[in-house]
């Protein structure tokens, strides 16, 4: 990973010193251990603190929307399916992107690895496949890929889908799979509504899952409307939250790049990806799309075929 | 007193309204639980209807356009149809029964049909019962 982020520099500094772009947006060191930062590079002398590793998270297609400037954007494989289906919504203009692509194996879970050690983590060593973790009392270590985020861990899209230059080697394919939705699917109705409806109760309506989301730009929002007030503003109700997520989810039909930053941004723990995955589950199964592949198709939803399945009517 | 379930009917103007127009005139009857809201094309609606009259105590949903292929603006059902498979399937994911939320198509010819579809919405709603899990009533 050193020598990755001294390429990511090198990359950076030459787009910038050339000035192919005005900025870089990447990563850097963050203040905590198992957490690296947004970073937004200006100068050869900022690009010398981008860095990559296992923990750089966020995605990154969330500061790429109407930019005037020219930007070079360090991506993994969500990001750039993000940017996909953001060129589809002319929100970003591809002329004045520049993708740094790197493969990515999976990012790690801090809580996974507080939860692993039961105390504070104040330092981590990555080598190699292994990872060591210390704290006041404690050092342990672990196989990394055990500490992988589970949206990671069922990720098929590791390998950028599009890029400019690629940064690092192509890592193996990996099967996407559904395995928590499709266990979610086989409890039954009650079961299922009481565990949502625990879930949302947690909900405290901060929307970080909504700022996380590349997909969720609206300018308004339907939470944030009052006339007409779909929902309520507090979040006392967990039909309102329940509501709010649905509809984020529906929102996200056919654009969802299936990252996960929703659900790592939630303060609450909410396991919003049992809702968003269903999503793009129903989406590939029902109608063969994935979003965020291929620049050149439409979006499900603003597409059709004479011959659509109608599994939805009701029995007559 | 029996339940009496409260239906949600949204119905496109072109096609369902009208059948259930035709049904009036036919003087045909059927289960007065249903509460028609006309919306100009079965496109027009959106999931947060649904969500919104099922938070807002409806205990069942009837939603209805023009078959496949009549639309009046060509294309508005097809786009509706691929929302409403995706609609359908999410609900019932979050707990919501099978029988509560339900789609169909019918036209300004059908009023016989329309009847009877009612009839049967009305019927299964009330034998599910008032709307469990995350929809029910009282909070
Ligand atoms: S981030 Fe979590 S707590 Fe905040 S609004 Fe989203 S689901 Fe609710
Ligand atoms: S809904 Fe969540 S998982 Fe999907 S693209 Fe947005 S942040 Fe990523
Ligand atoms: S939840 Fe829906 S309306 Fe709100 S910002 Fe996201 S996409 Fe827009």
């Amino acid at each position: 990973m050193q020598n990755l982020s001294k390429v990511i520099q090198d990359t950076a500094k030459k787009l910038l010193e050339e000035k192919k772009v005005d900025l870089v947006v990447g990563f850097a060191q963050g203040s905590l251990p198992l957490r690296s930062t947004p970073y937004f590079a200006r100068t050869v002398d900022q690009a010398a603190n981008l860095i990559w590793d296992e923990y750089c998270e966020n995605n990154l297609t969330n500061y790429l929307r109407k930019r005037e400037e020219k930007v070079a954007v360090v991506a993994k494989g969500c990001d750039t399916r993000s940017i996909v289906a953001l060129m589809k919504e002319n929100q970003i203009d591809r002329e004045k992107l520049y993708i740094i692509g790197v493969p990515c194996q999976g990012m790690i879970d801090r809580k996974k690895a507080s939860k692993l050690v039961g105390g504070e983590i104040l330092e981590a060593e990555i080598n190699g496949e292994e990872i060591t973790l210390k704290g006041n009392g404690f050092e342990q270590k672990a196989p990394k890929a055990e500490l992988y985020y589970d949206t990671c861990i069922r990720c098929a899209y590791g390998n950028p889908v599009i890029y400019d230059e690629l940064v690092g080697e192509e890592v193996a394919a990996k099967e996407l799979s559904f395995a928590e939705v499709e266990e979610f699917e086989a409890k039954s109705a009650e079961e299922r509504a009481s565990f949502l409806a625990q879930e949302m109760e947690k909900c405290i309506r901060c929307y970080a899952c909504r700022n996380a989301c590349p997909t969720c730009y609206c300018p308004e929002c339907f939470v944030d409307t009052s006339s007409p007030q779909w929902i309520s503003k507090r979040a006392y109700s967990a039909k309102d939250n329940l509501i709010f997520q649905g509809v984020r989810v529906f929102h996200q039909l056919g654009r969802c790049a299936d990252c996960g930053a929703c659900e790592r941004a939630c303060p609450m723990g909410i396991k919003l990806s049992l809702l968003t995955r269903k999503g793009v589950k129903d989406v590939k199964e029902t109608f063969g799309y994935e979003a965020g592949l291929n620049p050149d198709d439409k979006p499900v939803l603003n597409d059709f075929t004479p011959d659509d399945p109608q599994p939805f009517l009701m029995k007559e | 007193m029996s339940y009496e379930p409260k239906v949600v009917a949204f119905l496109c103007n072109w096609c369902s309204y009208a059948g259930a127009d035709l049904a009036g005139v036919g003087r045909l009857q059927y289960p007065p639980n249903v509460r028609v809201v006309r919306v100009p094309c079965s496109g027009r609606i959106n999931p947060l209807f649904i969500f919104s009259a099922l938070r807002n105590g409806a205990d069942g949903i009837l939603t209805s356009g023009c078959h496949p292929g009549d639309c009046h603006y060509v294309s508005g059902n097809y786009v509706a149809r691929r929302k409403f498979a995706l609609l359908k399937s999410m609900l019932n994911y979050m707990g919501v029964e099978e029988d509560r939320v339900n789609f169909t198509w019918v036209s300004a010819a059908e009023g016989g049909r329309f009847a009877d579809v009612v009839s049967k919405v009305s019927e299964r709603v009330k034998e599910i019962g008032p709307p469990k899990g995350v929809f029910k009533k009282a909070d």
